[in-house]
């Protein structure tokens, strides 16, 4: 079963200096916020990248995508070194790698019509005419389980559920190799997060889709996720198969996230 | 209702929200009863009417507001006819609120000592001394290490969790009957939830106050409530004790909010969803049961008309008939 | 959900909530009527306004066919105020346009790029503006020397500060938007995401701001005029109007007076227009 490494990062790191004043002028303070991480994504599978608020996973999204520079280390998606590219480069790696993003209202510009934000992607890279691309925009909206009549539509008019469809869609019509998916169902209601959990998995088996998935919430990642990676103050700190670690973990940071998640009578059972 | 172990009691409460022309109710027909010393789980997503239903108790709902029918009693006294001084009293004295956002609940501007301390002395006639020794006091209760020195700290200083902490040790400084906190945990993380959870339920032993506990997440009060209630579109679709209701989960709705939450891997299958959306207030069908058009695998004549809370098992209550039919979900899965 | 309903466009919603306020409709009345005086002028004005009459000097209203009187050189009062308003709504929509323009894409610069970029725009921003603005005008007429042309431009150059800051707030909030992170993902180039995205979001605010700016200009052309730095004689504008009729403030109130109440008139009602604009155009509002 293993296939192809479609990413890999090596040692990458991103460090912030935060300038703090102190009674005697000026001190440098360096905050590492991804620490020489390394890892690989095969083709077709779902990696979870599991911590709590400021540990570096987001930091890492925007580093695999290039939105922001790296300190150190490298980035290959395909054998490519991305971390060596200049921006027309970059640009146009952005046809292969897509992300989507947590706040799902925030994420859409709120003075575009649906339909303008769905073929503004193509309209970037120039894929196709006018016409072609309003056709693949409303075959995306319904793939995403919406209608035809919501493209004349501005995002407040949507719940948050169907905004993240949305950005779903948009993410998806210029058939990325590489989804990173930025805790996209964490803004959503309960109800409302298995939808898209269930849209994802569909669309992944559809298009053949490589997903990163970061999130804090380890059920949503033993469910969707094929391999786990653990962060901690910006290191990985255990990674492997998704069951063993929930079964299993080693690192006793691991223990302890997966010793406060409530569990209900129901699941304790199981 | 002269129950004398119901410190709380709210009955028939019904809300409206006046919007330019039309009126949307927010909550519809709302009883419930808290009892001394007992946690009560309200569970709903957004746009149930959970949130509104506890701001209503102490009165700080929106001007466009409109409390239309019902009562709301504290302690044998009727709030709803309470003149705004005497209920000046009781806010943050007798009933106590912790919000979600710990960032926003505090200001910025002065350091912790400085809100702690002004708190307890609006309800207690201390000196600052004192107030300074009792607010350390405080902040070792709800687990914060070496208040002397914490104390004097500015709210940015603390983290998420910790500011939730001092959040808490300010509701708790008058000893108040009752303690609503809404969503306090949703906006931190996983293991620092469950630390302020071990801490609310801790408290609640110490100081036995009564806890009206509102979240959008089941699991969360899974071992903190004794009772729940499970709000769908203003109503309350089912009710309980929390181990009757996690036991025996009855209404389609509460079935699948426990079902929606992942417990297995990807080979156990897709999870199990309700279909549509949350319905903003004013989508919301009135006179039939509300949760109809997420279920539409449960025929029409399943529901009643103008559903009523009933009793299906000793304080157990469900709403509409519809219930009973959920087993049809699987042959409509299977199509 | 299955509605076939189709959203009510934003036209639709802001025109809705604009004809609810009632001060917003005066004030896009009296626009109207002074927009119609300068379109018409030739129909509506009863005299030419620049001939004058040597044996009808300083009539009151109403004597001898002249609706509001004559000035000093006996031309007819009501002709030269209505010829006026043409010149009034040039300088004002002109001048504005000129300071828009320029205030937009320098604050767009600034508050997008940031850095020493944004400090040598805004910098030399802060010069300008810490001109009084008359002063300016006065500078820049005298380099330029009279003529409507000039004035726009004067007054325009005057307006470019506030245009500038204004924007540059605004870009900079927007800018860290979730939305423009998600269009620089796309691989969107800068200038779609200024243009397409940014600009867009930031112009509320400005138009607003234009509609109160037009107001302005429309009295700093009267200042100018009225300083004889303006438009020359024998061109009727209301501010020179307003500047012949202050040596005949005894034996003839009515000319300054006359001239003046348009200058308020005007000015007044593009301001209540543009009160309502800001609450009609607050998404806050919009239900």
């Amino acid at each position: 079963m293993e296939s192809a490494i479609l990413l890999e990062t090596q040692d990458l790191e991103k460090n912030y200096t935060l300038k703090k004043k102190t009674l005697f002028g000026k001190k440098a303070e360096v905050l590492q916020a991804v620490n020489k991480v390394s890892l690989a994504i095969h083709q077709g599978e779902t990696l979870g990248i599991v911590g709590e608020s400021g540990c570096g996973k987001s930091t890492f999204a925007r580093l695999i995508t290039r939105l922001i520079a790296p300190s150190g280390g490298k980035v290959f998606f395909d054998q490519k070194e991305i971390t060596a590219m200049a921006q027309p480069e970059v640009r146009s790696l952005r046809k292969d790698i897509q992300m989507i993003f947590q706040d799902p209202y925030a994420s859409l510009d709120p003075r575009k019509r649906v339909l303008a934000i769905l073929t503004e992607p193509l309209e970037i890279h120039g894929i196709k005419t006018a016409k072609e691309r309003r056709e693949l925009a409303y075959e995306m909206l319904e793939k995403v389980g919406l209608q035809r009549e919501h493209a004349s539509r501005f995002p407040h008019e949507f719940s948050g559920g169907q905004c993240q469809r949305i950005n779903i869609a948009r993410a998806l019509i210029l058939r990325p190799r590489l989804v990173i998916c930025d805790e996209p169902v964490s803004a959503l209601d309960v109800s409302i997060q298995a939808q898209v959990l269930n849209l994802l998995l569909d669309l992944q088996e559809e298009f053949h889709l490589t997903y990163v998935f970061i999130s804090h919430d380890l059920n949503v990642v033993r469910y969707f996720c094929d391999r786990i990676a653990v962060m901690y103050k910006g290191e990985i700190v255990e990674s492997g198969d998704a069951e063993t670690i929930y079964q299993a973990p080693v690192h006793d940071y691991t223990k302890k996230l997966l010793q406060a998640i409530p569990k209900s009578i129901e699941s304790n059972e199981e | 209702m002269s129950d004398d172990s119901n410190l709380l009691s709210v009955k028939d409460l019904s809300i409206d929200f006046l919007q330019e022309k039309t009126a949307v109710r927010a909550v519809d027909q709302v009883s419930f009863d808290v009892k001394k010393g007992e946690v009560l789980g309200i569970v709903g997503e957004s746009g149930s009417g959970k949130s509104v239903t506890v701001t209503s108790i102490l009165k700080l709902l929106p001007e466009n507001a409109r409390y239309t029918e019902g009562s709301i009693s504290f302690k044998s006294e009727e709030l709803l006819s309470m003149k705004e001084k005497q209920l000046r009293k009781l806010r943050g004295n007798e009933i106590s609120m912790i919000f979600q956002d710990p960032m926003t609940s505090l200001n910025p501007v002065f350091t912790v000592e400085n809100q702690l301390v002004e708190a307890i002395r609006l309800h207690a006639k201390l000196s600052r001394k004192k107030a300074r020794q009792e607010a350390i006091r405080l902040l070792q209760i709800v687990g914060i290490q070496e208040p002397e020195k914490r104390i004097k700290l500015y709210p940015h200083e603390f983290s998420g969790g910790m500011r939730q902490r001092v959040m808490i040790a300010m509701a708790i400084s008058s000893s108040p009957s009752l303690l609503i906190a809404d969503e306090p945990t949703t906006a931190l993380d996983v293991t620092v939830q469950k630390q302020i959870i071990d801490l609310l339920k801790e408290l609640q032993q110490k100081i036995n106050t009564s806890i009206i506990f509102i979240t959008h997440d089941l699991e969360v009060v899974a071992d903190l409530a004794d009772r729940l209630l499970i709000m769908y579109g203003g109503q309350i679709v089912e009710s309980g004790p929390a181990k009757t209701i996690f036991a025996n989960p009855l209404h389609p709705y509460t079935r699948l909010l426990i079902e929606a939450i992942p417990h297995g891997n990807k080979k156990s299958g897709r999870l199990p969803t309700i279909e549509g959306n949350v319905p903003s207030l004013s989508e919301i069908p009135q006179d039939v049961c509300r949760f109809k058009e997420r279920i539409p695998w449960i025929p029409d004549q399943a529901h009643e008309i103008n559903p009523k809370l009933r009793e299906v098992e000793p304080e157990h209550f469900v709403r509409c008939t519809c219930y009973k039919h959920f087993w049809m979900k699987e042959a409509h899965e299977k199509k | 959900m299955e509605t076939t309903e189709k959203t009510p466009s934003l036209v639709k919603m802001f025109l809705k909530k604009m004809l609810q306020n009632k001060l917003a409709c005066f004030g896009l009345l009296m626009i109207f009527l002074i927009v119609v005086l300068a379109i018409f002028a030739p129909l509506i004005a009863t005299h030419q306004p620049n001939v004058m009459d040597t044996g009808a000097t300083l009539l009151g209203p109403g004597q001898d066919g002249h609706l509001l009187g004559t000035d000093n050189y006996g031309r007819d009062l009501f002709s030269r105020i209505v010829y006026g308003s043409r010149i009034s709504l040039i300088v004002g929509l002109g001048a504005v346009a000129v300071g828009s323009v320029i205030g937009i894409l320098l604050g767009l610069v600034a508050g997008y790029f940031g850095g020493w970029l944004d400090s040598i725009i805004m910098r030399f921003m802060d010069a300008l503006a810490a001109f009084p603005f008359i002063l300016l005008a006065i500078t820049l007429m005298t380099v330029l020397g009279t003529g409507l042309i000039n004035v726009i431009i004067a007054v325009g150059i005057g307006n470019v500060p506030g245009f500038a800051r204004m924007i540059r707030g605004q870009v900079l909030s927007v800018k860290e938007e979730l939305f423009i992170e998600v269009t620089n993902s796309l691989g969107a180039k800068q200038a779609r995401i200024i243009f397409i995205h940014i600009l867009p979001n930031c112009l509320t605010p400005i138009i607003v701001y234009a509609t109160m700016n037009v107001a302005g200009a429309i009295i700093s052309e009267a200042a100018l005029s009225f300083l004889g730095l303006g438009i020359q004689a024998p061109t009727a504008s209301w501010g020179n109007i307003l500047k012949e009729g202050k040596d005949y403030l005894i034996v003839a109130p009515h000319i300054a007076i006359f001239s003046g109440m348009f200058i308020l008139l005007s000015v007044l009602g593009l301001n209540l227009f543009g009160d309502g604009l800001r609450d009609a155009l607050d998404p806050k509002t919009r239900a």
